[in-house]
């Protein structure tokens, strides 16, 4: 039963490192605009050559 | 919020590929597509090279009108200033810089790919990203390859041009969003669930199987997870509670906090001294779903602004003359006795004198009253008109933060911060609640030390706990949180949730009349009589040439564009009328007592203004105010047991009209100018009534201000408006009367919560008394006298929302 001790510091350390990520994503205003991502995920890049580079700058 | 519209119009007429409407005035054709004025085309065509044309296929016709197009090309000259790039860049280094521009024109998917395409555009914009919501984009740019004017240019030919005012040049306030209570939230939500988690053996005495070494380590782990929540989750609780007690009041976070620490305190003593479990996870459970109401409740309209002051109006730039050249120069380097020139509907900035050209300056923006004025040659001209017509030259008289508009700023209404914030409910009950549970807690201790000490602390801190007021407070937040979200879905769009329990209060409602009860666009006028002859339709126009009354203006604005003739010795009766003699005949335009001699039996009416040569009745001129379709009715819902007040800025000519449509209950005030009317709510509040002012232009703002709850009424929710505890969609005063009363019903949902959760109260201080209180019970009481009462109210106010007709289907 000794396990119990290792299993509840790894859920612990996990559940904190999901705490960790939540309060990182919102700092970096992730959650500040919930509808636009959704309208740019349905662009489709046309198939354009000097566009790819362009794209490629566009995601950071 | 809005979503992307697809326009899809029957095809049947002629309709722009561009932007959707119709063509009316002319069709121009570019490759089988129709567009309806050049501006549309050339948008087309732009984006046509630069192969975007993938902008017509993700919306219908997602286009604005580019009919009004203004081409000066040294518009955006000011721009080039590098104090202004300064202010309004968000960063920048050597060759990189970020602006955030605000773009209302955004409104569709097509929008959003558009502008985040700008790089196929112009080799210098790196990228750019839209908030729809917040109805703006961020742009990067290289500075080296295109500037800031080019890159507003660039916007502004693809019809996508961004506001700029003084208040972003002014202050550079990134808005900081506070996310502390989201924070707040994630720590208490983070550590309840864990808690639950180590807790859970425990109450199915399930520890007694892993052994005693686990029941220790659990209690150590909901210790150390306390922790955060005590100190960091809580604080805010802490802080409010702190501050009440300081100023010697009650509010309804002591006896949360009361709650706080006894579970927080007698937990540790459980588990450190007696070495039992606690009572940890209630208290976890308990600010989470005490956050999640405070949450619930801050609801805010981030693309609003409910507080703006006088810059957000005034242009960024104005065009000085020098030398007979022009320049535009960002306002703030405006001085005193600098020569401007101002175009056709440009904003006048400062307070000036009249050089060069005529004006008619349009005060709707101040006034509410469209009817353009004519300035002569030499008059002075008050900031905030709008010219319509030809250029004129100005010479500035004051600085532009000094003019007549600012002056009503620096009105004390305004400096004054919520002068007589109105006690909330929660707060007057949590006072007597406090000392009731004290008093209580304080019996069981002296009851239960006859018998047993220790037991008499144990029943003392379960009374404590258990009446923490969990579901007491949050009936307030979630009842006035769907109130909040079911008024912004009506268009009716609250600063905070405290306005809901002001109105509640509300007795006397005041309406401005000009642009809130009337809409401007649906005045009109119409000519009754025998058919007017050139030669007299010169005549009347030469007569209301020289008069300001605004019906004069309206007669002179139906005419349109006929000579004068000339008439001679033209005399002004106030209240009365115009009178001057033409070809020898005397000719009279006015009321009709005035006009004609020997009395009549027809009915002198206030919008009707009557035209005589000799005495002989030639016609009448009906002037439709334009009341709102729905006004009288909405006065007559909101007027039951309530005082109904207008205030005008206009003369008293439709007095009579508007008693036979509103009743005489009504109490009118014409000729109010804004400090007028700022004055008279202030005498309302002084006679002890709390007043609802409803206006639209700048000349109500400081009614609005000093008024309990201001409603600001806009027709584009985006546009201007001034400071105000709430802004109204203009189509959405019909429900004025179903809001307040909403509000009234939602008050009564509080109380009958407030009701529930004192039952939970009783039951809970039944056993508590009695000692018989467990960790298990605690833990299972609160959850579910939280969550009951939370379903309670979100219940209640839906089924009445829908009951008063205040569900509207979005779309």
């Amino acid at each position: 039963m000794e396990v119990i001790f290792l299993l509840i510091a790894i859920s612990l350390l996990m559940a904190s490192f999901f705490l960790w990520l939540f309060f990182k994503a919102m700092k970096a205003g992730q959650f500040d605009d919930d509808y636009t991502p959704s309208v740019r995920i349905l662009f489709e890049n046309k198939v354009k050559k000097e566009n790819k580079k362009n794209q490629t700058n566009k995601s950071k | 919020m809005q979503k992307p519209n697809h326009i899809s119009k029957k095809q049947s007429e002629t309709t722009c590929y561009h932007c959707g409407e119709q063509c009316e005035e002319e069709v121009l054709y570019k490759e089988e597509k129709s567009f309806c004025c050049t501006g549309c085309k050339l948008v087309y065509e732009v984006l046509q090279q630069n192969e975007l044309c993938q902008y017509y296929e993700l919306a219908e016709n997602p286009g604005t009108s580019q009919k009004v197009r203004e081409n000066r090309s040294n518009r955006f000259d000011y721009l080039l200033d590098e104090d202004v790039v300064d202010k309004l860049v968000d960063y920048q280094d050597k060759d990189m810089a970020h602006i955030t521009f605000s773009i209302p024109m955004i409104h569709c998917a097509s929008c959003i790919w558009l502008l985040e395409n700008l790089h196929r555009l112009h080799e210098g914009v790196v990228a750019g990203r839209v908030n729809f919501l917040k109805k703006s984009v961020q742009i990067k740019y290289n500075k080296g390859k295109i500037d800031l004017k080019e890159l507003v240019q660039l916007l502004s030919h693809i019809g996508y041009e961004p506001t700029i005012n003084l208040s972003d040049v002014d202050k550079k306030s990134p808005n900081k969003v506070d996310r502390s209570l989201i924070y707040r939230l994630a720590v208490a939500g983070f550590c309840f669930g864990n808690m639950m988690f180590f807790s859970l053996p425990e109450y199915f005495s399930e520890a007694e199987l892993l052994g005693t070494g686990f029941k220790g380590l659990f209690n150590y782990l909901n210790v150390a997870l306390a922790l955060p929540v005590f100190f960091y989750s809580a604080s805010g609780f802490h802080h409010s509670a702190f501050q009440a007690l300081k100023q010697r009041k009650v509010n309804m976070d002591v006896p949360i906090v009361l709650g706080i620490f006894a579970l927080f305190f007698y937990s540790l003593y459980e588990i450190f001294i007696v070495g039992q479990e606690g009572y940890l996870d209630t208290l976890g459970g308990l600010l989470f779903f005490l956050l999640i109401g405070k949450l619930y409740q801050q609801k805010t309209y981030d693309t609003l602004s409910f507080d703006r002051d006088y810059k957000a109006y005034f242009p960024v730039a104005v065009t000085r003359m020098r030398q007979k050249r022009e320049e535009v120069i960002p306002l703030s380097k405006l001085e005193v006795g600098n020569l401007i020139k101002v175009r056709n509907a440009e904003l006048i900035p400062a307070d000036s004198v009249l050089v060069e050209g005529e004006a008619y300056i349009d005060y709707s923006f101040v006034t509410g009253e469209a009817v353009p004025v004519h300035k002569a040659k030499g008059s002075l001209i008050y900031a905030g008109g709008r010219q319509k017509g030809k250029p004129i030259t100005l010479a500035v008289q004051k600085s532009p933060s000094q003019g007549y508009l600012t002056d009503l700023w620096n009105n004390e209404a305004f400096s004054k911060n919520e002068q007589h914030s109105m006690e909330s409910l929660a707060q007057r009950i949590s006072g007597k609640f406090t000392f009731t549970v004290l008093a209580i807690a304080f019996l069981t201790l002296g009851y239960w030390s006859f018998v047993d000490f220790s037991q008499g602390v144990q029943a003392f801190t379960a009374v404590l706990i258990i009446t923490c007021p969990c579901a007491l407070a949050m009936s307030t937040p979630f009842t006035l949180g769907n109130t909040l979200r079911i008024f912004g879905r009506g268009k009716f769009y609250l600063k905070n949730a405290q306005v809901i329990e002001k109105m509640v209060a509300v007795d006397t409602v005041v309406f401005d009349k000009t642009g809130t009860l009337t809409d401007i666009r649906k005045a009109s006028i119409s000519y009754e009589g025998s058919p007017l002859t050139v030669e007299s339709k010169g005549a009347i126009k030469a007569l209301v040439n020289q008069s300001t009354h605004p019906l004069s203006n309206r007669v002179n604005a139906f005419l349109g564009e006929i000579a004068i003739v000339e008439v001679e010795k033209v005399k002004e009766i106030q209240g009365k009328g115009l009178e001057g003699i033409y070809k020898s005949q005397v000719i009279k335009l006015g009321s009709l007592a005035f006009v004609k001699e020997e009395p009549s039996e027809e009915k002198d009416s206030g919008n009707l203004v009557y035209f005589a040569i000799e005495g002989e009745l030639i016609g009448k001129f009906v002037i439709n105010s334009g009341l709102r379709s729905d006004a009288a009715r909405v006065l007559e819902e909101v007027g039951k047991g309530r005082q109904l007040h207008i205030l005008s800025g206009d003369h008293n000519h439709e007095q009579k009209y508007l008693v036979q449509v509103f009743g005489p209950k009504v109490v009118m005030q014409f000729n109010q100018g804004p400090l007028q009317k700022l004055r008279y709510l202030y005498d309302l509040q002084e006679k002890g009534r709390t007043t609802l002012m409803l206006g639209d232009g700048l000349n109500d703002a400081g009614a609005l201000k000093a008024s309990d709850v201001g409603i600001a009424l806009t027709d584009g929710v985006t546009h201007f408006s001034p400071a105000s505890d709430a802004i109204m969609d203009a189509s959405a005063l019909s429900r004025l009367g179903a809001f307040l009363d909403f509000a009234k019903s939602s008050k009564k949902i509080i109380k009958s919560s407030f009701g529930l959760s004192f039952t939970y109260n009783a039951v809970g201080v039944f056993f508590a008394v009695q000692g018989l209180v467990s960790p298990v019970f605690c833990a299972v009481l609160m959850p579910i006298s939280s969550v009951s009462v939370v379903v309670f109210t979100t219940l209640a106010t839906n089924i009445l929302a829908k009951k008063k007709g205040l569900t509207i289907n979005q779309h």
